[in-house]
């Protein structure tokens, strides 16, 4: 069995990602930050360490500005709707993933905010000079996504970080694909909001997601609620991370969520991307082999995260994954992988594409066989 | 814990800054306590850190150093029992 859908969740998670969690259902599976017994403040130190642990992740200096969603979606959504008001200007990039254009959509026809899109190429790379463009007329927000669910390719982000802070916009990066994938450091980069998902590079499990909102960054929390702090007064605390954090946490998530990055901070960003490369680039070799498959995307590994994204010459996207899962035992995504304005820009539009996205627990024999298999597909008729 | 000295104690607008505190205090090596608030003192979050009271301009210090936001430290009379 090869699975190579790892930007849709990461599998499988490391041992002590699943270990955390057990540890915190059997020994301490109070609600962390509600009461003063000892079960609820081992919950809040395991959520404190998992804030922690996620701070140090990307750099960021204090850890109460990194704030606990549901998911990568809702982090971007409280970083949108929080900070947009009507008529605001935003910018964002032709590779964005629905999580980034319905929220805007909506905002667009809710309160008239205007939206440029910056075209990028049919590889989906971005050229600065089209994003300075864009920004002559001031803008209050500018998205990018760090790397794209679609094509893997990776964006410029720390030079889009200095254009946008040139022209005094706040910047808010999309790094679902590629937290834990590429190292990040808000800091270096200029991002001001950083939304990530815990269960794909992370190596935590679904349900838990966050944003990162610099220190001077006011957003209107989307939601209010218990905060287990401030609990005399009926208005929203103002502080971090309880002003964003209503109701109880999924503290079990957050639990893998620390172990899954703990891991990855002991092994190493750098060497979690130095073997995902390798793999990309193994695959990618191996398909230019192989006649009638086209690969989108950037062409050197090095401007890409572990996803390939391909389609075999007369050959329906839906039906080859069908093969893949049905014949060879290889899991993958096809279709659209909710970003049409991805795949309008690579010219892959309404059709779609076959999407192969490794992870770190992949390894060279899986990339040999699942070549084998599509250049088996490629002979039936 | 702390032998009868006078007993300090700092309190939070929430856990997040409670849990900071304790974690550079204890890395510090300071004898701290994770307690819940006292009924005498109002306090916004539910848990406070004690401490022995002549620690406590050293654990000011240390606090401010790593900029852990407190509501307020107290210093409490301690009655006999």
């Amino acid at each position: 069995m090869i699975y190579f859908d790892n930007a849709a969740t990461s599998w499988p998670k490391p041992p002590e990602v699943i270990a955390a969690m057990t540890d915190f259902m059997e020994r301490a599976g109070a609600n962390p930050g509600r009461s003063g017994h000892r079960m609820s403040l081992e919950a809040g130190r395991i959520v404190f360490n998992a804030r922690e642990k996620v701070a140090e992740l990307f750099k960021i200096k204090d850890s109460s500005r990194v704030i606990f969603t549901v998911n990568g979606t809702y982090g971007i959504n409280l970083g949108i709707k929080g900070l947009l008001r009507e008529r605001d200007h935003v910018v964002v990039t032709s590779m964005e993933h629905n999580s980034v254009m319905r929220p805007l959509r909506h905002l667009e026809a809710t309160k008239r905010i205007r939206l440029t899109v910056v075209q990028c190429n049919r590889d989906g790379q971005l050229d600065l000079k089209d994003m300075k463009k864009a920004l002559e007329k001031k803008a209050a927000l500018v998205i990018a996504t760090h790397a794209s669910n679609v094509t893997g390719g990776i964006m410029p982000v720390k030079e889009i970080g200095r254009l946008v802070r040139e022209h005094d916009a706040v910047f808010m990066v999309d790094a679902c694909q590629s937290a834990g994938s590429l190292p990040i450091d808000v800091e270096e980069m200029g991002i001001d909001l950083l939304a990530f998902t815990g269960h794909k590079g992370m190596l935590g499990p679904q349900g838990v997601g966050g944003l990162y909102i610099r220190e001077g960054i006011e957003l209107e929390p989307l939601v209010q609620g218990g905060t287990g702090s401030n609990s005399e007064q009926e208005v929203q605390p103002d502080f971090l991370p309880d002003k964003y954090e209503s109701g109880t946490l999924n503290t079990v998530a957050i639990a893998g969520l620390g172990a899954g990055v703990e891991y990855l901070l002991k092994a190493g960003i750098g060497k979690v991307r130095e073997k995902e490369k390798a793999l990309i680039r193994k695959l990618i070799q191996g398909m230019k082999r192989i006649e009638g498959i086209e690969v989108y995307g950037p062409e050197d590994a090095e401007n890409r995260i572990a996803i390939c994204s391909f389609n075999l010459k007369g050959k329906d996207a839906g039906h080859v994954g069908y093969l893949l899962d049905r014949e060879f035992d290889i899991m993958c995504r096809v279709g659209l992988q909710c970003a049409p304005a991805a795949h309008r820009t690579i010219g892959t539009y309404p059709q779609g594409t076959i999407r192969f996205s490794l992870g770190y627990f992949n390894h060279e024999e899986e990339i040999g066989a699942a070549l084998d298999a599509l250049g088996k597909i490629r002979e039936m008729v | 814990m702390m032998k009868g000295e006078a007993r300090c104690i700092v309190t939070f607008f929430t856990v997040h800054q409670a849990l900071r505190a304790e974690k550079v205090l204890m890395e510090a090596g300071f004898t701290i306590s994770m307690i819940p608030v006292p009924r005498e003192i109002s306090s916004d979050c539910g848990v406070a850190l004690a401490f022995a009271c002549e620690d406590e301009a050293k654990v000011k210090t240390v606090l401010d150093s790593n900029t852990v936001k407190i509501e307020c430290i107290h210093h409490m009379e301690r009655k006999g029992k």
